[in-house]
């Protein structure tokens, strides 16, 4: 073939958000778009696969009923042998980092994560990705590779339309056995608030420094009428319950009005609250990530503001 | 039993940037280095699991110049029990060369596991532990949030999905796992030990060249006119726009 060839991702039985946004940058690159699902039962899942801009969906049946690393491998180095694409693009998911750089460190592809744009040039491709703290943006070539593999950023492109008009297909592969067995889920939401439904969120990072600290936020949040929220190191640290957490890994939200105060904007909190209506930073550091997403942001020392933030509430 | 865990001194870039002439990197002068976070929690893990389990030997691994060697010292403090770096001189571009300069020197050890981070907070390429793995023929699981393993025979661990879903895997050893912080509570070490490690010898082995799998060409501030709309101003006209926006914008 030559073209781009998409996994699609899926959980318990339903496709993911990210699957639908990888069609959508397929669809910047050239050639046909062709994508693979991989799954105990396939074809449950290919008819949502019938997306604008899809030329072929690939059923390919496998054993496990959930993701696993060894047969998702085999399964994708299989179909780049039998359809030969020139890209090959994956969700920077953590499945999506579970097997793809493998891939590409055993069929010896060009490879970038965490992208989030995409150009051809003279028929090559350019990555554009993050470094330094998301602090500079560098474009990647892959020079002497003829294919690639791309993990692309969740959410930098928007998710493509229904109806397309794709052929179905299926491929069988030789998956064998795998090494590191899916056993169970478990959920591990602890903490009774549900920051979902919130309209202002005042969101702490770890720019508060101390746990003693929290408390006087937790008392400014009350004033403003806000819901207290904050970024992943807080969890870690087991200062806040999960349940309060905002991120790739805790709780997506769309507030109104998110308040983030020391929080450094790492891609995985910002895939959880850049769509909120308006997002307001304030950072001692005028690089920082954040200021990238936020509507309003503010150079300023948090504990100065919420100071003169308490004098007004 | 013997747990290798692979480290890295990550470059921390501070409020000003300057690029290289070539626009391929930024400018030494204005980076500066720590342990990167999740291999703090890597290390920890090692250490935690040698503890419970009474023996075993932890080696940290770095590929990088001799300023990367920082990390190894800090895991020797903790109470890594010894020490390789790998001489490399690798940009933060490359996750698959990368894996490749580590692979002669990890399999060397013959570890029953190996672990990395999740990620470097530099790059955040989350791939060079799972690129690691295939170079060596181990199984691995990404994003560990708890490890359950005697010491020999199949680990359990819990991965950690989006939205805070964990997944619990069967994963045969020897195995690569990346871990996720959170998992543990990195130890201090204290000032003794801190001499101690500057002592201590690192050994330090050729890298393995390999192909280029990605080439920065140009790297950059980001695109003005994305950022934010800044307000000017002390502490008390930020907070009282900040009420301004509270009013409006909760209408
Ligand atoms: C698989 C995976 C999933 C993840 N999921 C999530 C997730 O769901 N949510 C999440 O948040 N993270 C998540 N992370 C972690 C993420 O990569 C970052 O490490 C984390 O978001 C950083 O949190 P932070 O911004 O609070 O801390 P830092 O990055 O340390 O930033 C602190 C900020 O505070 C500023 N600051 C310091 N002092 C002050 C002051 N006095 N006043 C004002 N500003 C100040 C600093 O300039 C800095 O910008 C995940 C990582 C991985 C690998
Ligand atoms: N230069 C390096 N030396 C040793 N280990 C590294 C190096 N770079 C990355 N790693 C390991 O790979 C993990 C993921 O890094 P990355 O793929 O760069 O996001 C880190 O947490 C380390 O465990």
């Amino acid at each position: 073939m030559s073209g781009t060839l998409v996994v699609a991702e899926h959980l318990r039985g339903a496709l993911r958000d990210v699957t639908r946004e990888l069609v959508t940058a397929a669809r910047e690159l050239p050639g046909p778009v062709t994508v693979a699902v991989i799954a105990r039962d396939p074809a449950a899942l290919a008819p949502a696969l019938d997306l604008a801009g899809v030329d072929e969906v690939v059923r390919v049946a496998v054993e496990p009923e959930e993701f696993e690393a060894d047969v998702y491998q085999r399964a994708l180095e299989a179909l780049i042998e039998v359809r030969g694409p020139d890209a090959i693009l994956l969700g920077f998911t953590v499945n999506g980092m579970g097997y793809g750089p493998a891939v590409a460190a055993k069929l010896g592809l060009g490879f970038a994560s965490d992208v989030f744009a995409l150009a051809t040039e003279n028929g090559a491709v350019v990555a554009t990705r993050a470094f330094y703290g998301g602090k500079v943006h560098a474009e990647l070539e892959f020079p002497g590779k003829e294919r690639v593999l791309l993990l692309l950023r969740p959410t930098a492109w928007a998710p493509a339309e229904r109806e397309g008009s794709p052929t179905f297909s299926d491929l069988e592969v030789e998956a064998g056995p795998s090494r590191a067995r899916h056993r169970d889920f478990v959920e591990v939401t602890q903490g009774d608030v549900d920051i979902t439904a919130a309209d202002f969120l005042l969101a702490v990072g770890r720019g508060i420094g101390e746990r003693e600290n929290l408390e006087e936020l937790e008392r400014l949040a009350e004033r403003m009428g806000a819901t207290l929220a904050v970024s992943r190191p807080l969890v870690d640290a087991g200062w806040m319950p999960n349940a309060r957490q905002v991120g790739q890994s805790g709780k997506t939200v769309k507030p109104k009005l998110y308040l983030a105060l020391g929080i450094s904007g790492a891609v995985q909190h910002l895939a959880g609250m850049k769509g909120a209506g308006t997002i307001v930073a304030v950072n001692t550091d005028p690089e920082a990530a954040i200021f990238g997403t936020a509507h309003f942001g503010a150079v300023a020392d948090l504990f100065e503001v919420a100071e003169e933030l308490e004098k007004l509430f | 039993m013997r747990i290798v865990v692979c480290v890295k001194q990550v470059a921390v870039l501070g409020d000003e940037v300057e690029f290289t002439d070539n626009e391929r990197d930024v400018d030494p002068d204005y980076l500066e280095s720590a342990l990167n976070e999740w291999d703090a929690f890597a290390a920890e893990e090692a250490l935690q699991i040698r503890e419970r389990l009474g023996d075993g030997e932890v080696v940290v691994v770095t590929s990088g110049p001799e300023g990367a060697e920082q990390a190894l010292r800090r895991c020797l403090a903790m109470g890594a029990d010894r020490a390789i770096r790998v001489d490399s001189d690798a940009g933060p571009g490359d996750p698959i060369s990368l894996a490749r300069s580590l692979a002669g020197a990890v399999e060397g050890e013959a570890a029953d596991l190996v672990l990395c981070g999740v990620q470097s907070s530099d790059a955040v390429q989350a791939a060079t532990g799972t690129a690691l793995a295939e170079l060596l023929g181990l199984p691995r699981v990404a994003v560990v949030r708890k490890i359950d393993w005697a010491g020999t025979g199949p680990a359990t661990v819990h991965r950690e999905l989006e939205g805070g879903l964990v997944e619990v895997v069967e994963v045969d050893t020897p195995a690569l796992l990346t871990i996720q912080t959170g998992i543990n509570a990195p130890r201090y070490a204290n000032l003794r030990a801190i001499k101690q490690a500057e002592q201590r010898e690192i050994q330090v082995v050729p890298a393995e060249g390999g192909e280029t799998s990605a080439k920065i060409r140009r790297m950059f501030g980001p695109p003005r006119g994305e950022g934010a709309e800044l307000i000017e101003g002390g502490p008390a006209e930020v907070a009282r726009r900040i009420a301004e926006l509270v009013r409006e914008r909760l209408q």
